[in-house]
């Protein structure tokens, strides 16, 4: 007991050594939505791509704040995979069905 | 958090709408203005957009069908312009959210807030709750939140104790920024060692709390925030009276110099020289006393960088003066022909605390803290002896990060603590030294909408309690639109620092009893106890200027271990370890409403069932109303353009029928209970601008009071004398008044 306790306590800073750096990118992009719904949808598909490390959008400006590892993802990755849940990215554009199936308030005005 | 806009917009000649559009971005740090550049600059709901050079300056493309400017970067908030010029200079704002530790500072929105967000079962009261109760101390700041019930202790001192989840301050930890501070010596008057007026925000955590700063807390946390000097206001002053005697100063000077640092002087003295004697006993209905109170702090803050620090230190030396309304010290003591005691209190303090966050990646952070005390008190009781001299080191080092991304957060640390005390009690010396070392892990999930959870466990190496494990968890789910349920389930464990946390026990002549069980800590066995929480929560819309939330909770605290405090047999008092289980059971039901913000109404219904594992049986806690009600009623008016505005504030609060234990010896009379009874406050403030307001309270205005708090004042010295047996106020009513002056 007393062993596996001592392991323990040095667990802790053997993870804060192994913490690295400079494996994190910012990036900003427009992401079309409206709502508070919209804002969890938008950040629930940025979070559910490997790599990205932390993601917050907003609503008044639709502006997605990101930050990922640029070795495990590439930034179109990240575009595409939130156009998958049916929100219009900068670089990436939605599919007809996808934007059918959003709630109703995120159907947010498209332009062409 | 200061936040500033500065907006200029310049235009230079002629504007033609579609000429192209130039500007700078500037951002300021420390009074210096430097260019921002790599920001991104577009137009909205178009793809049209650029990014700063190394100057800040951008030049844009003006499409046919927006003016509206969106420009972001990350570590400012993203600001939106109209634009009908064709040259913008505009400053931008940081996000100034760093953070020394885990808990967030007020905003300014509701005086308490009970959040939904949160995973644990928080209550935040902000600087404006705390001015609900103009006076004086922490010990007094709960007077207008039902979380906590506030008690009085005894006959004598005027000290108020307070409980939670039915069990009282000792349970509880009680940290300042995250250093634990009212405990061991400090937790019989301890909370009355921290002016109000310094204090910046508390958090009330029920149940099982984080692992992060100790094993000790069973029932629940309370951290309270002080005013820090960078964010604080250059110079206040509050003056304080009240009928009963009282009157209290408060300055607080604060100034910030060269480029990251500010530095804050905190002042104040509190004396009570008249003596009082309304209900005819002979003695002092509050004591005669006198604090000075001394804090200086040192802030360095540097945001781009994300380091914050802080230096600060501490000076506390307090007096109180009770007993017979005759009493002498020069000549009476250690006589027997009159009663009294002295309460003798210095405290010094010192800490110093450094964060630091990644200015890349703002998740991840490191938090170190280490702290110093000294608290030595003198005092005696008629001919009781009681001194208490502790030494207190403590320091703890947290990191915090992400495991893949910021929906998995986690915190892992070390502390360590060391604690020695010298203590004298009627002739006999006890010494102690404690020292513990721990490490602990925390794991937070959030699903970024209805599920959250935190995991912590801690392993703790204790000289005195051995090696353990302490495991706490907390859970968050929401069903339904506000709707919340919370569950949190957890250990701790503390040394019972009998004498301190019982000072009480020399209001009266009983005998101390020790039964030892051959444990270390005055031969009694550590306390060990579980908690385990319910708690459901549910928000009403009515209609939009109404909102309402309904909340429920019920929590249990299992002691698998308790050194009971026994005082069922008269004429003495026992300390022994339990031999089955003492449990706790808490039931709170609270409605709070609001009408827009400007009228708040809350009610509270209390049911604590604490059961003593004694010897003679297992019994309802003395002195704890079983049933206890609470009210409140806060009324503000619309500031006006002049910056006046009225509030009010009216408390109720019903207690329910306490067990006594007389320190009588009569066969004949059963002890039974006391009377339940009500207690009115009210509190009325006018601030004729934002510089300067006053206000006027009362407290306990049907003026009710226990009529002969002390048993056996006739004869102090003899066996039946007991000022410990207090269940109501004292004094009676109080008017108070007094003034803040903020420049």
């Amino acid at each position: 007991m007393k062993k596996t306790l001592f392991l323990l306590l040095a667990l802790p800073l053997g993870m804060v050594a192994q913490e690295k750096q400079k494996k994190n990118t910012k990036t900003q992009f427009t992401v079309h939505g409206n709502c508070e719904k919209c804002k969890k949808r938008i950040e629930k598909a940025a979070f559910s791509i490997k790599g990205v490390k932390w993601a917050d959008w907003d609503i008044s400006s639709n502006q997605i704040s990101l930050i990922y590892n640029p070795q495990k993802v590439d930034l179109k990755m990240i575009h595409m995979g939130i156009a998958a849940q049916g929100h219009n990215t900068t670089e990436a554009k939605v599919k007809e069905e996808d934007y059918d199936e959003l709630p109703k308030c995120c159907q947010y005005e498209r332009k062409e | 958090m200061k936040k500033y806009i500065l907006i200029v917009c310049l235009s230079w000649g002629v504007v033609y709408s579609q000429d192209p559009l130039s500007g700078l971005l500037q951002y300021r740090q420390n009074n210096k203005i430097y260019p921002l550049s790599g920001a991104s600059v577009f137009w909205k709901n178009t793809t049209i957009g650029t990014v700063t050079d190394m100057e800040g300056i951008f030049q844009l493309e003006r499409p046919p069908a927006s003016d509206l400017l969106i420009i972001s970067y990350i570590g400012f908030k993203t600001d939106t312009l109209k634009i009908n010029t064709s040259f913008i200079s505009h400053q931008m704002t940081q996000n100034q959210e760093y953070e020394l530790d885990e808990f967030t500072v007020n905003q300014r929105r509701k005086a308490s807030q009970k959040s939904f967000i949160e995973t644990q079962n928080i209550r935040k009261l902000s600087s404006e709750e705390l001015l609900k109760a103009a006076c004086c101390n922490l010990s007094e700041s709960f007077e207008t939140n039902p979380a906590i019930d506030v008690n009085f202790a005894d006959a004598l001192t005027g000290t108020k104790q307070i409980k939670m989840l039915g069990l009282s301050s000792p349970y509880l930890l009680i940290s300042e920024e995250s250093i634990p501070m009212v405990r061991g010596a400090s937790q019989a008057y301890g909370l009355t060692f921290t002016p109000g007026t310094w204090v910046e925000s508390i958090q009330i955590s029920k149940g099982a709390g984080s692992v992060s700063n100790g094993f000790e807390s069973i029932a629940g946390q309370i951290n309270t925030e002080l005013k820090k000097p960078l964010t604080d206001i250059p110079f206040f002053l509050n003056l304080f009276a009240s009928i009963n005697g009282r009157y209290e100063m408060n300055t607080h000077f604060n100034l910030k110099f060269y480029d990251n640092w500010s530095a804050g002087l905190y002042v104040h003295g509190n004396k009570r020289t008249q003596k009082f004697d309304k209900n005819n006993d002979g003695f002092l209905d509050l004591p005669v006393s006198e604090q000075i109170n001394l804090m200086n702090r040192w802030q360095y803050t540097d945001l781009e960088n994300g380091w914050v620090s802080f230096l600060s230190w501490r000076y506390m030396n307090d007096e109180k003066l009770l007993g017979a309304l005759s009493y002498n010290s020069q000549k009476d003591k250690g006589m027997k022909n009159r009663w009294g005691s002295e309460i003798k209190t210095e405290r010094w303090d010192a800490s110093f605390k450094v964060g630091y966050v990644f200015p890349e990646i703002p998740y991840q952070s490191f938090g170190f803290q280490t702290a110093y005390s000294s608290h030595i008190q003198d005092s005696y009781y008629g001919l009781r002896a009681y001194d208490i001299n502790q030494q207190s080191f403590y320091t703890n080092l947290i990191f915090n990060s992400i495991i893949g991304n910021t929906l998995n957060k986690f915190k892992v640390g070390l502390n360590y603590s060391f604690d020695e005390y010298v203590e004298q009690v009627d002739g006999d010396l006890y010494n102690r030294s404690d020292w513990n070392v721990g490490s602990f892990f925390e794991f937070y999930h959030d699903n970024n909408d209805n599920f959250s959870w935190i995991a912590g466990i801690r392993v703790d190496f204790h000289n005195n309690f051995g090696s353990f494990l302490t495991p706490r968890i907390h859970v968050r789910y929401v069903p339904l639109e506000d709707f919340v349920i919370r569950l949190s389930a957890g250990g701790g464990r503390k040394a019972a620092n009998i004498f301190a946390e019982n000072q009480t026990l020399f209001a009266t002549n009983r005998a101390i009893n020790i039964q030892s069980s051959q444990g270390k800590i005055y031969g009694l066995n550590p306390e060990k106890a579980w908690n385990y929480g319910l708690g459901l929560s549910k928000s009403f819309y009515i209609s939009s200027p109404h909102k309402m939330t309904l909340s429920a909770d019920y929590y249990i605290t299992l002691f698998t271990d308790q050194v009971v405090v026994d005082w069922e047999v008269p004429r003495q008092i026992s300390f022994y370890n339990l031999e089955r289980q003492s449990s706790a059971k808490s039931f709170q039901l609270e409605l709070d409403y609001y009408y827009r913000n400007f009228l708040n109404f809350r009610v509270a219904f209390k049911n604590y069932d604490v059961q003593m594992d004694y010897k003679s049986g297992l019994m309802q806690k003395p002195l704890l109303a079983k049933n206890r009600f609470f009210a409140n009623l806060g009324w503000e008016s619309k500031i006006s353009p002049m910056d006046n505005q009225w509030r009010w504030d009216l408390t109720y609060h019903y207690l329910g029928a306490q067990r006594l234990v007389h320190n009588i010896l009569d066969l004949d009379h059963p002890r039974g209970f006391s009377p339940s009874y009500s207690l009115w406050n009210t509190q009325l403030t006018r601030s004729f601008s934002k510089k300067f307001e006053i206000y006027l309270g009362a407290e306990n205005i049907g003026n009710y009071r226990q009529l002969s708090p002390i048993i056996g004042s006739d004869d102090p010295f003899g066996e039946d004398f007991d000022a410990a047996q207090i269940y109501a106020p004292i004094f009676g009513g109080i008017v108070y008044s007094g003034l803040r002056l903020k420049i």
